[in-house]
């Protein structure tokens, strides 16, 4: 049952060849087994979990067909559920335990899926590593010395080692993409208003997608078919008819032109990531495809635009933790100012409080000209380019990531380490881009290597479509982390 | 874009975070180190592009003028720190 995909493992439902409360059963055995091992969750409910499963038993018994009930999910903890623990990763949130579901949570609940915990996560979604989480590090199922990435490194890190079929996350800068590529598993941010961001705690609000991680890009379609949609609570979500994004994954690809943006190709990434990507773009040149030079000239300016923007809206975002409704509150204060400040320096971690000082700063009086403004309009100019961009082409195609997964502790000294790890993902989260990874081999030392898709705007099941049809003609995404047996 | 040690403790208050004395100084290098990345931005010439504050041109939905909440204040006020008569309790502010 370890390595079924969701769509095998909803036939055998169907079938009654197994039970949810078996299939719920045997993922929690494993998540109970594997949790001092990867640390990949932070919150499990043994009851609640077993409460669903006997809930989409029912559901199968009275002949619902719909394709995820029964089907395990684990949520980022950055996803309200109503009666769970959500945390964001941090000591703010470490007792509050949310009154209302997330609109991704509640699609979910609705179709049938059984919640088995919630994961663990860079704190407030601000990291590349999972490793600013109060929770601990999670390690990479590859090799536990390293990281899985982040922010969604848990639920990166639970796919990959079959904790659960399926996850969801979030990516404001790369933060479900290149954990899918450092874990080995798939990943994809939708259009930006794609996926409704209401209960979904908020990091920078002109960046924040959900979205979700599992072994196949068919998979990912499922997920997306029921994450995806409007949703009049969130002023940011789009309206748009419904589609099924696994409508096209059958289609063939030959003749599609695929951009390769030359600015994604210098020197920059490790040989090993170099040299798989080699590979797979060999690979799609045999499935008919492409290659057409394109160019993103103002993609060097992405990460420095990131960090002035994202801190900005953080800044704001973050100015609610404050020790009076909810959350963490300082045991001892002289006034309500230091009531404020104290909780807030001893409730966030330091890349929190770093991200917050920034940003107060670049929208400070004398500076937000200099910086913040300049920033949304050197924002523009990298939107721009893709546009241009994809006159030439039918999608962008390149590394996720510039290494394989990092040793813990390897890029903690210095913060600038850590975000030019996000250097390949960032631009397409500025533009509101889709863009998704899947495995695409490994790098000498085994490990995994993502390549990154992206598409224009709505243009996920033409991206699913690709990545489908990649994986019908490799088995990249089917192999296993090392100890791991079917 | 130097910060000073003075620089540090005014966004701090800003921000209303508590920032050490004793910690100003590494907090103050790993600010600068970051800001220096930032500075790429500025030899740019952006005279005459439109900021882009979203993603999409998304005009702000409106909705209808109608009360569609329900009053769920003893729900939400179950996680609060320090609550009385329905009312939020935090230290004295008016002398």
């Amino acid at each position: 049952m370890l390595n079924l995909t969701i769509k095998q493992l909803r036939a055998e439902l169907a079938a009654k060849r197994v039970s949810s409360i078996e299939v719920a059963r045997y993922f929690l055995q494993r998540i109970g087994t594997l949790q001092p091992v990867y640390n990949a969750l932070i919150s499990i409910d043994e009851e609640k979990s077993l409460a669903q499963a006997r809930a989409a038993d029912r559901l199968i018994a009275a002949g619902s067909a719909s394709p995820l009930i029964g089907i395990p999910i684990l949520h980022k903890d950055i996803f309200c559920a109503k009666g769970w623990r959500t945390t964001c990763g941090s000591k703010m949130l470490a007792d509050f335990v949310a009154p209302y579901d997330a609109h991704v949570v509640e699609r979910f609940n609705v179709a049938g899926a059984v919640v088995l915990g919630k994961t663990n996560m860079d704190e407030f979604a601000m990291g590349s590593s999972n490793e600013t989480s109060f929770y601990g590090a999670v390690k990479n199922p590859w090799d536990v010395e390293r990281v899985p990435g982040g922010s969604s490194g848990g639920s990166a890190a639970a796919v990959a080692a079959r904790l659960a079929p399926a996850a969801t996350g979030t990516d404001t800068g790369g933060s479900i993409r290149q954990p899918a590529a450092l874990s080995g598993v798939c990943g994809l941010k939708p259009t930006y208003g794609v996926c409704s961001r209401y209960g979904m705690i908020a990091f920078a609000s002109s960046l924040d997608q959900a979205g979700p991680f599992a072994k196949t890009a068919e998979d990912l379609a499922l997920l997306l078919n029921t994450m995806a949609g409007f949703d009049a609570r969130d002023s940011t979500s789009l309206e748009r008819t419904p589609e099924d994004y696994a409508r096209n994954l059958g289609r063939p690809v030959n003749g599609l032109r695929i951009g390769l943006p030359k600015e994604f190709f210098t020197a920059g990434m490790d040989s090993g990531v170099a040299q798989a990507i080699e590979t797979a773009l060999a690979e799609f040149r045999k499935l008919g495809c492409e290659p057409v030079e394109v160019s993103l000239p103002n993609m060097k300016l992405a990460v420095p635009v990131y960090y002035v923007l994202a801190p900005a809206e953080a800044s704001s975002n973050l100015a609610r933790y404050d020790g009076v409704r909810y959350g963490y509150r300082a045991p001892e204060y002289a006034d309500l100012t230091d009531m404020y400040k104290k909780t807030r320096a001893q409730g966030f971690g330091a890349e929190v409080k770093r991200r917050i000082l920034i940003g107060t700063y670049v929208l400070s009086h004398g500076y937000y000209d200099a910086y913040y403004l300049q920033a949304q309009k050197l924002r523009h100019l990298i939107a721009d380019d893709f546009v241009a961009a994809f006159k030439q082409c039918d999608v962008i195609l390149g590394p996720t990531a510039p290494t394989t997964a990092f040793k813990l502790g390897e890029k903690s000294a210095d913060p600038v380490q850590m975000y030019l790890s996000d250097i390949y993902t960032i631009p397409a989260n500025l533009a509101g881009l889709p863009a998704m990874s899947i495995p695409c081999g490994f790098d000498d030392k085994g490990l995994p290597v993502g390549l990154q898709i992206i598409g224009d705007y709505f243009a996920e099941a033409r991206m699913l479509n690709i990545a489908h049809q990649y994986q019908q003609a490799t088995d990249w995404h089917a192999r296993l982390p090392p100890g791991m047996k079917e | 874009m130097a910060l000073s040690p003075d620089d540090v403790a005014r966004i701090a208050h800003l921000a209303r975070i508590e920032v050490d004395p004793r910690d100003t100084e590494q907090t103050l290098a790993r600010l600068s180190g970051i800001f220096e990345l930032i500075e790429r931005m500025q030899a740019v010439n952006t005279e005459g592009v439109a900021p882009m504050a979203h993603a999409r041109d998304v005009i702000l939905r409106l909705r209808e003028d109608r009360v569609t909440e329900s009053d769920q204040r003893a729900a939400f006020q179950e996680i609060a720190p320090q609550v009385e008569a329905g009312l939020y309790l935090v230290p004295k502010v008016i002398e």
